[in-house]
């Protein structure tokens, strides 16, 4: 059975390949290249020395080397590369790969074990790839009674929503995918989505334990919700202002947390809830429903619903760093760039080689990402951090701490807010 | 014709807010049994346990088998506490074939069963602790479980099939220097199951879930006729060690460990007491256990009981387990039976479990200290 190609003849492997680069090259033709020129007539392309910054222009740099740095530059001030790379989509896609390995190295060091070892040369560091790949060769299984549309378009939309949470975040000033006035708002909305993805995918798979986890999660995001929105009230009330970016910017002085421990509290225990993590993972506790709303997911259904938890929970911690640890204001450690690079040129021997266009990213722009990371990685880390030291808690301890405790605790702290605001001490026209 | 379904897979009428769920056997919170729970809500309205998915015929096997060969497949049922489940039906073959046992051999049978009952508990407990969700209390346990795991290889050649029990004493000596490395690990043993307090038993968290939880009061604890961490959890000071020592028990300084609340807490500390209370035994043993001397007797090939019966307890890791042997002169038993205490302990379960959340199934369920391939044995 095992033998690999029994029947192996030369011609027919020739001729399947030369079908595959047929095929290839039709779907090409016909699909591809109309759908590439369609992209690019609706996207604008910015103007770099008084030209339009074309697909030919920009393979003008193969003629003149020099061009390179200014096109590359000018093409990450596009909005692609703002929503595909940096600030966006592939920066927290690897800042949640990160989270993944260091979640497992680490519970494994506080567990007294060894963690994943054999991936990859280092400490098994390639071991999230070994799983993606083991989870995209494996078969969907999809319950016969199933609602096939909704259960395969939820976790989809949870990738999707989880990616637009992160559009929100700004990086660094002026790095931000979606820079609008009503940024806070927009995060409310978002979050409103994440228990009603759940609930559609718990309950269109069909199976009592999947619909229990759902409820489960729908009780417990919807109770948190209303304390994470109170948390955050005491900042806008003392910012006068919904715009992430200026609400970081109002932060140049002194972070939030200084002045609003109780709110930062608050909203550090609120997003554990909301990130399902443990003491808060009821969704998806094992030992009672399996998996919670997840039993049925199999293959890359359940890789993108890790995808976008993970997602979300560097769109969270870089929330709580935006609004209570100053996001990307700190004192500057970046080196600044050598000027005489700039203005003498690099000497490579006998050349002397003049690069336009350096430097690429600003000194204030390296500087910046460079804290909202560490940051956010501190934050990160202490949402870890829980799941090697608690059990998991019950529905009614959950709600009552939800209902009573937390949404009591953020009044007080409202009133705290607005204390600090009416006495002058902080706000508009305030002493600091 | 009549066919009769067994309960869970026939259609019950029941009211409409009622949710069937069936927890097992594939099910991370069961074991190798099923558990039919009708919630309503999140309430438990009833609940109603299904072993009998890993029997295996124990006692019919030893129908076949002479005493000796008996031994090996009788601690199969509870693998990790193999040499308390051998202990009962040695006793009882000694008896039956009045034989004496040597001094030496009675306390390396004392050390064996105490190592054991450890080991056992702590695979207990990290279940019990990865069904809390606390994966930390899962990685400890059945890490420090290996130290002991070593010390049986040592003593008896296997991890944890040690069939080292035999009728006349126990199967091999104990290999040189054994006491040193017995006597460093136990130390270093109990050291460890202390740091669990900070991390697990002391747990905030922990103590509001399971306390207050299945309570098990008093009256009812005996009524229903549980055994071991159960009953002891629930306030009866009853252990067999105590009661009716066996080999050199009434020898040996300790103290049983009790408590009054009845509730899930209580019944997950009192395990985790007595490991500590094993501790002091292995110490104490090492101590009084002569230096040199036999270790078994010899036996003739094929023995033969007389036409007599006899019952003989121990106290496992789980409770008081039994064995009543049944001899008509020929070299097999004629029966054996084991009376076991994770059946007598999973009767509290569905009694425990009405009107509890759901949340509480696993603590309630793992905490009556419950070994489902013993039950089913």
């Amino acid at each position: 059975m095992s033998v690999i190609a029994p029947n192996f003849k030369f011609s027919e492997f020739v001729k399947s390949i030369l079908d595959n680069a047929f095929w290839i090259l039709l779907i090409f033709v016909l699909i591809g290249l109309p759908a590439v020129q369609v992209i690019l007539f609706y996207i604008e392309m910015p103007v770099i020395n008084g030209e339009l910054l074309t697909p030919f222009l920009a393979l003008t740099w193969l003629a003149d080397p020099s061009r390179t740095l200014p096109i590359l530059k000018a093409f990450m001030t596009t909005d692609l590369f703002k929503i595909v790379a940096f600030p966006g989509f592939g920066f927290a896609a690897l800042i949640a790969a990160g989270t993944i390995f260091v979640e497992r190295k680490m519970l494994a060091k506080l567990q007294l074990r060894v963690g994943p070892f054999y991936c990859g040369k280092f400490e098994g560091i390639l071991q999230l790839m070994g799983d993606g790949l083991k989870l995209i060769s494996k078969e969907i299984i999809i319950p016969a009674k199933a609602d096939k549309p909704i259960f395969w378009a939820a976790p989809v939309i949870f990738v999707a929503t989880a990616a637009a949470f992160v559009a929100l975040i700004p990086v660094a000033p002026g790095w931000v995918v979606a820079d609008i006035d009503v940024g806070l708002l927009a995060v409310f909305a978002i979050i409103g989505f994440f228990p009603i993805i759940t609930i559609l995918s718990a309950w269109s798979s069909n199976s009592k334990f999947p619909f229990i986890g759902g409820i489960r999660a729908l009780h417990q995001m919807v109770s948190f919700e209303i304390p994470m929105i109170l948390s955050l009230l005491g900042v806008v009330i003392l910012t006068g202002t919904l715009n992430l970016s200026e609400i970081v910017e109002s932060q140049t002085n002194f972070p939030w947390i200084i002045f609003l421990p109780i709110g930062a509290i608050i909203f550090f225990i609120t997003i554990l809830a909301e990130l399902e993590r443990i003491p808060f993972d009821l969704p998806e506790a094992e030992s009672e429903i399996v998996a919670g709303w997840l039993t049925e997911f199999s293959g890359m259904i359940y890789g993108l619903v890790q995808l976008a938890t993970y997602l979300k929970l560097y769109a969270f911690a870089a929330l709580f760093v935006v609004l209570f640890l100053g996001g990307w204001t700190g004192p500057m450690i970046w080196p600044p760039f050598p000027e005489e690079i700039i203005n003498e040129g690099i000497v490579m021997g006998p050349i002397t080689a003049k690069i336009p266009g350096l430097p690429i990213f600003s000194q204030e722009m390296l500087n910046g990402v460079l804290w909202f990371v560490i940051k956010t990685v501190g934050v990160i880390f202490f949402i870890l951090l829980p799941r090697g030291v608690f059990p998991r808690i019950r529905i009614d301890m959950l709600l009552s701490l939800g209902w009573y405790k937390l949404i009591g605790l953020a009044f007080v702290y409202i009133f705290i807010a607005l204390g600090l605001l009416y006495a002058g001490v902080l706000g508009p026209g305030g002493i600091l | 014709m009549n066919t009769e379904l067994p309960p869970g897979l026939a259609l019950q009428k029941v009211d409409e807010r009622i949710m069937t769920l069936n927890v097992g056997p594939q099910h991370p919170g069961s074991g190798h049994m099923r558990i039919i729970v009708q919630i309503d809500g999140d309430f438990i309205v009833a609940c109603d346990p299904d072993p009998g998915y890993v029997h295996r015929g124990e006692e019919k096997m030893a129908e076949y088998r002479n005493y000796i060969t008996n031994i090996p497949h009788l601690e199969r049922p509870v693998i990790h506490d193999s040499c308390n489940i051998l202990y009962p039906y040695v006793l009882g073959v000694e008896e039956l074939l009045g034989i004496e046992v040597p001094e030496r051999a009675k306390y390396i049978r004392v050390i064996a069963a105490e190592l054991n009952r450890c080991v056992y508990t702590m695979y207990w407990l990290a279940i019990y602790g990865i069904f809390l969700g606390h994966s930390t209390m899962f990685m400890w346990p059945a890490g420090d479980r290996e130290l002991l795991i070593d010390l049986l290889e040592k003593m008896t050649g296997a991890r944890v099939t040690h069939a080292h029990f035999v009728p006349g004493g126990v199967r091999n000596d104990l290999p040189p220097n054994f006491e040193d490395v017995c006597l460093r690990q136990v130390n270093y043993f109990e050291k460890r199951i202390k740091e669990y307090a900070a991390i697990f038993y002391d747990n905030p968290i922990l103590i509001a879930r399971t306390a207050n939880t299945g309570v098990l009061s008093r009256e009812d604890a005996i009524r229903l006729g549980t055994t071991g961490s159960v009953l002891r959890a629930s306030g009866v000071d009853y252990d067999i060690r105590k009661k009716e020592p066996y080999d050199v028990y009434e020898e040996l300084d300790f103290q049983t460990n009790v408590l009054k609340e009845g509730d899930s807490y209580a019944r997950s500390k009192i395990p985790w007491l007595d490991m500590l209370e094993s501790c002091r035994i292995i110490r104490h043993a090492l101590q009084k256990m002569p230096k040199s001397g036999s270790v078994r007797v010899k036996l003739k090939p094929n023995p033969k009981g007389g036409d007599a019966s006899v019952y003989k307890r121990v106290e496992s890791g789980r409770g008081s387990l039994g064995c009543y042997i049944v001899s008509d002169k020929k070299p097999e038993p004629y029966r054996v039976k084991l009376s076991v205490p994770s059946f007598r302990n999973l009767i509290a379960l569905p009694y425990l479990l009405k009107g509890e959340k759901l949340g509480n199934m696993p603590s309630v369920y793992w905490s009556l200290n419950y070994w489902p391939v013993e039950a089913d044995r």
